[in-house]
This record gives structure tokens, sequence and C-alpha cells, in this order.
């Protein structure tokens, strides 16, 4: 970061930004993101009633037990992270 | 003859007895004429409210004495300094309480007695730390927690010696009184006053002081003699800045170490060692020799050592220092000579030098310089050769060789009391410091003990590293505490980042002196503070040994005037806390808790209140516990529940969860057997319900009773403590038991109404407002019961005079009022407005305004009514000054409040108003129209539109004043009377008004500038048809310059009126104008003219406008294109959703600017993109608005903040246009761009799109595929029924 710019608004910007969870960096590769992305949508699933009773008529599972897979879901969603090659 | 010379002599005397003053004398007030303790007229414990913690700092009495932190002094020194200098010359005794000098940013100028006492304090030396040891034992050489322990009892142990001693004195001078044989009751220990001051350093207590003190009554003489001092090496440890090498350590002023007698004195003493002090208790003898201790020292508060008492024959043994005629101060050595001289000279050494000893030397050196005899030369060049004839002395003559006389009148400091002629010296140049070398700032004179090694040139290579980093370490403490801001900011920054390399110990050794110099500014102390804080993060463990130290010099700052000096000292010790640990602390403070100062122990509840809300109460509850319980001493239980009520104070209702301990902890001090404990315990359980309200009342049961009985059982101070305490604690209960107590406890605030201690009659107000306001206390009980006696022993005018009590007696009355209704409390006070003094009137009128203002007056009969009228117009028209409108506020509150019902006396207030409205005092016509702006609305109820007509026409005839208060003040009464009465009815009639105004528009003055600029424009606004065209553009003209004005909101008006003006006469004209001034190079004028551009499109449709600003924008000239942006940029602002009709035809103006080569074209545009983005959200515009997303997205990499800013914002503003898909798809591109200057940009955007819309991007993330073990893709969403 400049030294012109560690006091101005964009800085403040990003402070808050780094604040959520699921804001990304420029390091972030691609399973991580992928992460992110899988908990949003299960997130958001969740939190859309109509969403969630659709795919319960989908899947013909109560709507609760779907509630509950999704969230469970939510811990590794994308699995295990790949092995870090060292750079 | 004779009486001339006994004139000659009286006058000589007095002007000894001056000099002496002037240098004050100390006597040994042990030994001598033992009349009374110095602090014998002062309180020996705080007040019992705690008014500075819990008031805000603005609104305390005494006005602020520091305005702000500046730069450092020595920037503005020559000026301020000079001043100063002048100013201590004149009255450099005069300083201390009342002579508070405004201007002067030293601390010490405003600190009063008691703050002041922070200077006793000692940095004690370094402490071992337990935990850096381990299981080892303590190095002998340091001290531990017994020790100090130890010390301390022994400290309080002669303390009591002392005092028994001085009883017994006492007693036996009374005896003698008596005749003697009486026998003396025993008194109580705590009633006697110490007449010893006291002597609060614990470093002169050595191992068999006990002994000592108790030999000082004997006429031993040799037990301070520095041979038998054990352990002497210890005090090394503390550092002697600026005089190395010096075995004794000069901070520690009161160290006896320091008064050891030089060979030289004890030599000269030796010829009265007949006489020795304790031998002659009455001091007879001693009273002939000449007290010359003003010139050893001029704070003798401290000084009881009998080597004071000798003359002081330094300067005639070794005038050593009388050859350098610059007398102890000579640039270029250290101050004091305190180097040359082998040993140092009790008043030279012990006192760090001030600027008014200095001024006061200099001074003193320069009468004597030119009062020295002259010499033969000398004679011969003044007196003509011819007719004067040199007689021989007469025989008998001989010269006066008495040196105690000769001191006595030059009390030169230092000097020779033998006058030897000073060589001439005339190349010498006085009070020039010496320049510090390499870019150092300059030092004051009183830096010169900590800084002067950095005054010498010394080749660095040849010292030791310790001693390099010595140097290194002062250089960036001069530089952070004189330097210019960049110079401190990075001395800052080495400070810290060196800090555990320059190590705690040669850190503070530094800073702290530093510290504890009297004569530190606001900002230096704030600097050095900072720096403290900045290594203490660094040093973290490493401070242990220092605690104590740092609390000596932070502390003061908890108690300090300044609200964010003790914001400061909280952060601070919050900070240490938290790096030493608690155990650290507990163990550096509690030899505190019981110390023998008052002072200290006051400081120590206070840094351990800190403690607490740093570290947990629940932590600090089991020290607490048995600190309140201490059986040893009183002092100890004082300080504990001390302790528990700073606590209360500091951290407000987060008692709650720890209430009920806290209560237990402190709850036997109401029965304690000593006073001032049972005073603090009522003092802290009112603080603790204070604090809690209104929850909590079940910690508070187990206390009500023993309350109870104390407000039964005390007097005095400590009953006003009690009530103090019932009445914060009543407001917690519920409605009937708070009813019930307030009864039983309204018996005793009754009584105590007479009581003529100011205090108590604070408190019992406090008391009585809150259990007024308590839900239960019903309103017939307080009219029958509370009310006669409240109004006959507080509505007196005594309580006005005090302004403490006048706000709380208003506050009180206001309470009472809310329970018991208006007429009952109007009707007793209204008969005062007409009495005789002018205070007690405006008590009154400030409180009928409050409770008027609360309850309305419809409680109010006619009567009353009448009289209240009839009262309020006596007291307005008798005011003599008023300078908080207490009496215009009162008069409008009640004029307001009765409504309708004012209609009959309208003709006599108007009578009034302008009968004053024609008055000599440019003040009382100010006020009189105020008042019609004020009582404007009410006229109009009373449908009185005759007289506002007539007052129109008078205010009219005024528009001439003078002064621009007043003008201002007229022309807000008219904007008044146009507003309610109307433009069609006004009179005068607006065609003869607002040309009349035109030329006041010219007014520099910002109030009359604000009044008449909100006059026009509310004419242009309601009555612009009765003004001719002409005279409106005229008046254009006079608003642009309006546009420059600093006030906003005359900014603010100015642009608004041209909007009505454009809608009156059409906006060709007015946009004519407008798009001229843009062309002016001011930045402020040229942006409200947009403004104003904007706001005329606004009124009169943007069509009107648009075609001739874009034809503006061909002009090719950068301010003006900007400036038509910008106006399009606030247009769409304004418009909102009405842009939609015009995206289209702008945009390929704005495609244009969002390509220019000027940044300020692209960043306007993007801000215009940006409400147009906005503003047609969701009305079909999506086509033009990617093709301007377009045009934004290459501008995503500019740096520069501003375009960064509007660009990053115009984006956000699509988004909420476009939707955060098609941004996203935008983004996608550079997410994992190989460069990762773009990456980092690319996930900035993506960052502020998924804080926006997190939501929306699930549906819009890219399909991922899986990879061997990982699942990326979302097979929900291509769910189908």
């Amino acid at each position: 970061m400049q030294a012109s710019d560690r006091f101005n608004i964009n800085s403040q910007l990003e402070h808050l930004q780094a604040k959520y969870v699921g804001t990304g960096h420029a390091d972030l590769n691609r399973f991580e993101w992928a992460v992110n992305i899988q908990r949003d949508s299960y997130a958001s699933y969740v939190g859309h009633y109509p969403i969630l009773s659709y795919f319960a008529i989908a899947e013909n599972e109560s709507i609760g037990r779907e509630r509950y897979n999704f969230m469970q879901k939510m811990l590794l969603p994308c699995g295990l992270p790949p092995e870090r090659e060292e750079d | 003859m004779d009486p001339e010379i006994a004139k000659t002599q009286e006058e000589r005397k007095r002007m000894e007895q001056q000099i002496a003053s002037l240098s004050t004398v100390t006597f040994d007030t042990e030994f001598y004429d033992s009349t009374g303790n110095r602090y014998e007229g002062y309180e020996s414990s705080i007040a019992v409210t705690e008014e500075e913690e819990t008031v805000d700092p603005s609104l305390s009495d005494v006005p602020r004495r520091l305005a702000s932190y500046t730069a450092p002094q020595s920037l503005m020194k020559d000026i301020a300094r000079s001043a100063e200098e002048h100013n201590s010359n004149n009255n450099n005794n005069n300083n201390n309480g009342s002579g508070l000098n405004e201007t002067s940013r030293r601390i010490i100028d405003r600190e009063d007695e008691y703050r002041r006492r922070r200077l006793n304090q000692v940095l004690s030396p370094d402490r071992v730390d337990a935990f850096a040891l381990g299981d080892k034992t303590p190095d002998p050489s340091v001290r531990t927690y017994a020790e100090i322990m130890k010390e301390e009892s022994l400290k309080r142990e002669r303390e009591e010696t002392l005092r028994e001693i001085a009883k017994k004195k006492k007693e036996e001078e009374e005896d003698k009184e008596r005749g003697g044989g009486r026998k003396v009751e025993e008194r109580e220990r705590d009633e006697v006053p110490a007449p010893v001051p006291k002597r609060r350093n614990r470093w002169d207590q050595n191992q068999d002081v006990d002994a000592a003190s108790k030999k000082a009554k004997t006429s031993s003489s040799d037990w301070d003699m520095p041979d038998s001092t054990p352990g002497i090496g210890r005090w090394d440890a503390t550092p002697t800045p600026g005089r190395i090498g010096d075995a004794t350590p000069s901070l520690s002023r009161r160290n006896r170490w320091d008064e050891t007698p030089t060979p030289g004195r004890v030599a000269d003493a030796t010829p009265s060692a007949g006489v020795t002090p304790a031998a002659t208790p009455s001091g007879m003898t001693w009273d002939s020799t000449p007290k010359l201790a003003g010139l050893a020292t001029p704070t003798p508060k401290r000084q009881r050592s009998r080597w004071d008492e000798t003359p002081l024959t330094i300067g005639s043994a070794t005038p050593m220092l009388g050859a350098t005629p610059a007398g102890p101060y000579t640039p270029g050595v250290t101050p004091l000579g305190g180097v040359e001289l082998a040993t140092p000279t009790p008043g030279a050494i012990r006192q760090a030098i001030t600027p008014e000893q200095y001024n006061l030397m200099r001074w003193e050196k320069d009468i004597e310089e030119r009062n020295r005899p002259l010499s033969d030369e000398e004679l011969d060049s003044m007196f003509p050769q011819e007719g004067y004839k040199i007689l021989d002395p007469p025989a008998s003559y001989v010269p006066i060789r008495t040196p105690a006389r000769k001191l006595l009148q030059t009390p030169t400091p230092l000097g020779t009391p033998l006058y030897h002629i000073p060589e001439e010296n005339r190349g010498q140049q006085f009070d020039v410091p010496k320049e510090a070398a390499g870019g150092l700032p300059e030092m004051k004179p009183e830096d010169m003990q900590y800084f002067a090694p950095l005054l010498s040139e010394v080749d660095e290579e040849t010292l030791s590293p310790d001693e390099q980093k010595e140097r290194k370490i002062m250089k960036l403490l001069l530089k952070v505490k004189n330097g210019t801001p960049p110079q401190r900011k990075t001395a800052l920054r080495q400070l810290t980042d060196k800090a555990r390399e320059f190590g705690a110990g040669p850190l503070f050794n530094r800073i702290l002196p530093l510290l504890m110099q009297p004569t530190l500014e606001d900002q230096e102390r704030h600097l050095l503070v900072k720096v403290i804080d900045r290594v203490l993060y660094k040093l973290d463990e490493l401070v242990r040994p220092f605690v104590h130290k740092i609390l000596v010099v932070i502390e003061p700052l908890l108690i300090d005037e300044d609200y964010y000096a003790r914001v400061e000292g909280r952060e601070i010790i919050s900070n240490l806390s938290k790096a030493a640990g608690l155990a650290t602390m507990i163990a550096a403070m509690r030899p505190d808790i019981d110390n023998i100062d008052e002072y200290v122990r006051n400081t120590t509840a206070r840094a351990f209140s800190v403690v607490a809300s740093a570290l947990g109460i629940p932590a600090l509850l089991p020290f607490l516990k048995a600190v309140c319980q201490s059986k040893k001493s009183w002092q100890a239980r004082h300080t504990g529940i001390k302790i528990v009520q700073q606590i209360a104070i500091l951290i407000g209702c987060a008692v709650l969860p720890h209430l009920k301990s806290l209560v237990e902890i402190i709850e036997h001090g109401l029965v304690d057997e000593n006073q001032k404990v049972r005073t603090i315990t009522a003092l802290s359980l009112a603080a603790l319900a204070e604090a809690s309200a209104p929850y909590g009342i079940e910690s508070f049961d187990s206390v009500l009773k023993p309350l109870w009985k104390g407000i039964r059982s005390h007097r005095g101070k400590v009953l006003a403590a009690f009530l103090k305490a019932i009445g914060f604690i009543i407001p917690l209960m519920d409605a009937i038991y708070a009813s019930y107590y307030t009864k039983e406890v309204m018996f005793i605030l009754i009584r105590e109404f007479q009581s003529p201690d100011e205090e108590m009659k604070k408190i019992v107000l406090k008391v009585v407002k809150q259990c007024v306001s308590t839900e239960g206390v019903e309103a017939d009980y307080i009219r029958s019961d509370i009310l006669p006696e409240f109004f006959k022993n507080f509505w007196v005018r005594r309580m006005a005079l005090d302004r403490r009590n006048y706000r709380q007696l208003v506050e009180t009355t206001v309470e009472i009022a809310n329970k018991v209704g208006v007429a009952d409390i109007v009707g007793r006070i209204v008969e005062d407005l007409k009495d005789e003094s002018e205070p007690y009137r405006r008590m009154v009128m400030e409180t009928i305004e409050k409770v008027v203002a609360n309850l309305g007056a419809s409680d109010i009969d006619a009567r009353l009514e009448e009289l209240l009228i009839d009262g309020i117009l006596y007291a307005f028209q008798e005011q003599t000054s008023d300078d908080a409108n207490v009496m215009l506020n009162g008069f409008g509150a009640v004029v307001n409040a009765l409504g309708q019902r004012v209609k009959p006396y309208l003709p006599q207030i108007c009578g009034t108003i302008k009968w004053r409205l024609n008055n000599k005092s440019a003040k009382v016509r100010q006020q009189a129209a105020d008042l019609i702006s004020r009582i404007a609305v009410v006229m109009k109820q009373c449908q009185e539109e005759q007289l506002m007509g007539h007052l129109g026409v008078v205010l009219y005839e005024y528009l001439g004043e003078e002064y621009p208060e007043v003008l201002g003040s007229i022309l807000g009464a008219l904007k008044a009377i146009v507003n309610v009465i109307g433009m069609t009815k006004m009179t005068p009639p607006i065609k003869d008004l607002l040309p009349r105004l035109t030329p006041i528009l010219k007014n520099r003055h910002e109030k009359v500038q604000e009044n008449c600029i909100d006059l026009v424009g509310r004419i242009a606004d309601r009555g612009a048809e009765f003004v001719p065209a002409r005279e409106w553009m005229r008046i254009c003209f006079e608003l642009l310059e309006m546009l420059k004005a600093h006030k906003k909101g005359i900014r603010r008006a100015t642009v608004n009126t041209f909007g009505y003006i454009a809608k009156a006469i059409g906006p060709q004209d007015v946009l004519a104008t407008l798009l001229n001034n843009l062309k002016v190079q001011e930045r402020q004028n040229r942006v409200c003219t947009t403004v104003a551009i904007a706001i005329v499109a606004e009124t009169c449709s943007p069509f009107t406008v648009l075609p001739a600003l874009m034809n503006e924008y061909r002009v090719p000239e950068l301010n003006v294109q900007n400036g038509v942006l910008k106006s399009l940029s606030f247009l769409f602002e304004y418009i909102g959703e009405m842009g939609k009709d015009y995206i289209y035809a702008v945009t390929p103006l704005l495609e244009d600017a969002l390509m220019d080569r000027d940044l300020v074209h692209r960043q306007t545009a993007a801000s215009a993109v940006k409400h147009m983005a906005l503003g047609v959200a969701g009305l079909g515009c999506e086509d033009a608005l990617v093709h301007l997303l377009n045009y934004v997205w290459p501008n995503i990499f500019e740096t520069s903040p501003h375009v960064i800013n509007a660009v990053m914002e115009a984006i956000e503003g699509m988004r909420v246009a476009l939707g955060a898909a098609a941004i996203l798809n935008y983004c996608l591109q550079g997410l994992f761009h190989p460069a990762r200057k773009v990456r980092e940009v690319y996930w900035k955007i993506y960052n502020s799109l998924y804080i926006g819309a997190q939501d929306a991007l699930v549906a819009a993330y890219p399909v991922l595929e899986d990879e061997e073990s990982n699942v990326f893709s979302r097979p929900e969403l291509v769910m189908f029924v």
C-alpha cells in the first residue's frame, strides 16, 4: 500500500471488507474461493424458505431434513483442502 | 535629620523583608515555633462529592485553562517566552493559587496546591521482578516487596512518633499556659493536627530510622551523617540526569543524602556547634542567625534538615562560582554548577531549576551587576575633571563586614556573600544557550539538566556501548519533546522500534525524570506519555521492575483537571497492568495503599480502579477484600473502600455483575471506628448505587440498616455522606419502599435544610431531587411536608450567588415541579420575580422557564397568570446584564406556553419592546428584536396582526442599525413576522422591504448574512411576484458573493434562493449568471455555483437548463467543463428518477468526459454516472447504463484516491441498477489474473460486490468443475421438478 492511501477511505474500506468471512484477496486460490461459494450457496438455500421447500419436493425429503443436510454440508463443502505445493 | 534616618531605616527594613519573602525563609518547624501545620487550613481529604470525575469537562465551573494541544512552545518561544518572563519577574511568588497565568501552557500553572503535591513524589529505585527470578533468592542489592513494606511501616511509625512528639509538646505548652501541673486529657490521635510538615520521602528512611527519630529528641547529631547509612549504593539506581558521576541522586529531592553536609559546611557549622538545634529546642539563639534558606531553596515546606539553618557560607568559603559572573547558570556548563562543586549544595541540587528561579537569579544577577560599586576609573570617566575633589574617607569609617546583612540585601543565589568585584568580561554573551549539535531541537533552560551531555561534542566512537545508547535515547527524547512534528514522528518511531534493544532501564531512567520536571507543558507531557505508551507495548513484561516508577509519574494524570489527560492516564495504567500483570501491579501499589500521604492514597485508589477495569473486577476482589478489612491501619481500609468507589465511577453499570460482592466488601466500613472510613464507605455506596441505577437494590439490602442508624447518629460530613448514599439507593427501590424510606429520611433532610455547610446543602438538594423523582413518592406528601421548609430554606438570595448551588437548586425545583405541578411551584416563586437582587430574579426566571417548558401553563389560573406576566415584564425590564439569555428564554417560554391567554397583555409587551428597540444600549435593542422573533407565533394566535404589522414597520425603520449583532436580530424578527402573517399582509409591503435588503446582503457579518439570506429566500419563495425581475437579478449578483461565506448554512440558503429566484423570473437569466460564474478561480465559489445550477434545474425542470449547460461543456476550459460535469452530477442526484428522461441526452457528453485525459473529468463524470445509475435503477435504462459502465470500467486501475473512489462508487451504483450478476461477470475476468496488481483491484471490486449483494451472487457464480477429491459443483441449482 502506498503511503498516501494509508489514511484515506479506501484503506478503511478494505479493513471493513476484511471483516466479512467470504471476501477474498489476491492470494485466494481456487479451492478457497470454491469453499466460500459453496457455503454462501448453502446459506442462501437455508435462508430462503421457498427454495428450501422446492428442493424438498425435488428430493422427496422433509424440509427440516433438507435444512439439516445443507447445514451439515457447510462443514466441509468441497472436501479436504488439496495438498499445498510448497513454493 | 533623625526622622529621615528612621524613615530610611524603616524603608530598608521593609525592603529586606520583601526580598526575604521573595525567596522565602525556611524554619525548622519541628524545633522552632511549631505553631501549626502548613496544611492546617486545608482539607486533608478530598471533597465529599466527586464532581471532577462525573462532570462533563465543558460544563465545569472553572473555565478550562487548557485550550488545546498545539505545537511545542519552543517554536513560539520568541514571542511567548519574553512576555512570560516579564510576568514571572513581576510576580514570581504570585504564581500559586490565585495568580494563575491564563496564557501559560505549563501544567504547574493551572494546578492547585493539592495537585502540585505530585512533585513531592519520588521515583523509587527499581524493584525486583519476582517472576523473572523464578526460584532464585533475590540479590541483596535489589529491592524486594518485603523491603518496601518494611520501609513503609518504618515510615509510618516515624510519622506517628513525630506526631506523638508534637502532641506532647503541645500538651506541655498548654500545661505551661495553665500554670502547669494539671494533667491534660488524652486526645484522639486523629484530631491532633500534625504540626510537623510531613516528610513523605520513603527513601530517606534507613534501617535505624526508628531509633533516629527518637534520637532526634536527644542531642545526638551524627545520625544522619552519610557514614551511618547502610547500603548507600542502592540509591545509585536512581538516575541523575545531567549530573553523571554524581554519587547522590538528585531527583529524589528530599532525599537525606542530598542534605549531607559538604565538608565546607561542616566546618562552617562548627562555630555554632555548641548550639545545635536539637540542643535548644526553643531556638532562641538560632533566631539570631540570619535565615538564608531562601537562597538555599525557594520551596521551604519540605526542608527540615538542621543543616539548612546554618548560614550558607559556601560562597564565602569557596567562592568558586563567583568566578563566573553568569552565576549558577552558565551556558555550556551544566546548570547549577553541580559538577564544579564537588559536593552538592542543598538548595542547588535538591530542586530542579524552574524558569522562575532561573529568572529570579538572572534578574538578581542583573541588579547586582548594575549596583556594583563603581571603580575609580568609572568615576573618573563620569565626572568632569575639574571642580571636584577626591576626599579621604573619614577615619571612623569602617566598611560593613557582616556578611549576613549583605546577603539579605542581595540574595544572589550561590553568589558571593562577601562582594568581590567580578572580572569584566564584555565579550561574554549572557543567556544565549549554546546550540545543540547535530540538528537537535533547541533546549529550554530547564531542559539543560536532563540533556546537558548532548551539548558537548563527543566523538561517539570513543564511548562505551552503554553510553552510546544513553546518548541515543537522550537525543531521541529531546527530539520528541522539543522537536518539530516530523522530527517528533521519526524519533517516536525509532524509540518504539528499538525499545527492546535500548532496554527498559535506560529508557525509563531517561523518560520518567522528564515527566517529573516541574515546568512541563501539557503538550510535552502528552508526548512523553505517548512515548511511554508505545514503549510499553514493546517492552511487555520487561517493565515489571519499573511499574512503581511509572505509576508515580502517571498517577497524577488521573486527577488532572483536563479530561484528556485523565483519559490518557487511564490508558497508560491499563496498558501497564496488562503488560505487567496483576501480581506485579498489586505488589507495586500495595505499599502505597496505607501511605501516610493522602495524596498518594488518593491517586493509588484511582489507579487501582483502572487496574480493576483493565484486568477485570473478579481478579481484584480477593485483594480488595483483604485491604478493606485491614486491621493494621485505617488508611488501608479507607483506600480499599475508595478503590471500590473509583471502580464504580469508572466503569458505571458494568459493576452490576459484581455489585453484591463489592457491597459486601465495604459494608463493614459503615460502622468503622474511624470517621473518615465511615464517610468514604457511604460515598462508595452512593457511587455504586448511582452506577447501577435502576437495578441492583437486592445488593444493598445489607447496608440499609447501618445507613439508617447512621443518619440518626451522625452529624456533619459523615451525615452528608450517609445521606448521599441513601439518596442514591432510594431510586433503586420499589415504589412502596421508596415512599416509606423517603418519608423516613425526610425528617433528617428537612432538619439539614438549615445547615450552613455548603457541601451539606448540595447533598441535601441532590437527595431531595433523587427522592422526589422516585416513583411512589406522592405529590400530596411533597406538597405538605417538603415544600414549605424547602422554599423557606433554599429559595433565598444567597443561593443564587454560587453557581453550583444555583444549578442544583434549579434542577431540584424543576424535579419537584414535575411531581407537584406548575401552579404550586410557580405560585411560590412568582413574587420573587420582583425581588431586588438580580441574580435571584434570574434564578427564579430560569426555574419558571424550565417548569413551564416541561409542563405547560394549563395549571396557571387567571390570578397567577397576571402575576406571572407582571413579574416577567418587571424582571425583563430591570435586567442589567443577561449574557446567558435567561430572561429572554424565560419570557419566550412563558408567552408560548400561555398561548392565546397572552392576548390582553400583548399591547403592554409590545410597548415594552418598542421602547427597548429604541434603547441606547445595543444589547437591549438586540434582545428586544430577539423577543419579537420568539413571540411572533403567539401574536398570530392572538390575532394581533395589526400589532405585528406595526412592529414590522418599526423594525423596518431600524434597518439602518449599525451594530451587526443587532441588525441580525432585527432581520430575524422581520423574518419571523413575515413568516407568520404572510407576504400579502406584510407591512411594510414586500416591494418596499426587499430593495432595502439588497444592500444589506453586502454585509459580511455572519449573523446578518444568515438572517438576511433567510428573509430574502423566504420572500423569493413566497412573494417573488411583488418584486420586479430586475431587482431579483440584482440580488442574484449579490448572492454570488454570498457563496463565499464560511458558514455552510449561509451557502445552502443562498443556493436555495437561486432556485426560488429562477422559478420566479425564469431560469434563463439566472442560469446565464451562474454559468458565467463557473469561470472564476475560487473553487468553493465554483462548487456552490454548480450546486445552484443543479437546484435551478431541479426547480425549473431539467429541460430548461440542460441545453445551455451541455452547450457550456464545449467551452475549452477545464474549470468550466468540470463545473458542467459537477452540475450534472448534482443535477442527477437531485432529480432522482426524473433522470430517466435525460439519460440518453447526456450519455454522449459523459462518454466524452470518461475518455478525457484529465483525471478530474473522469472522476466527476464517474460520480455523475453513479447518481444517474442510482436514480434510474429499475426504470429500464439498462442499455445506456451498460454502455456507460464500459466507459467507467477501464478506470478501475486509477490510483488517485478521489478518482478511484468515484469509480468504485460508480460501479456500486451500477450494481444497484444492473444487478450484481452483471458486475460479477465484469469481475470474473480479473480475479485470477496472472498479475497481482490486477488481481488486487479485481478482488477489491469483488469484495464490495460481495458485501453489497452476497445473496444475489449465489445464482451467478461460475460453474466450477469437480476435481479428483474436491466437489466444486452445485448440483442443487440444476434440480428441476
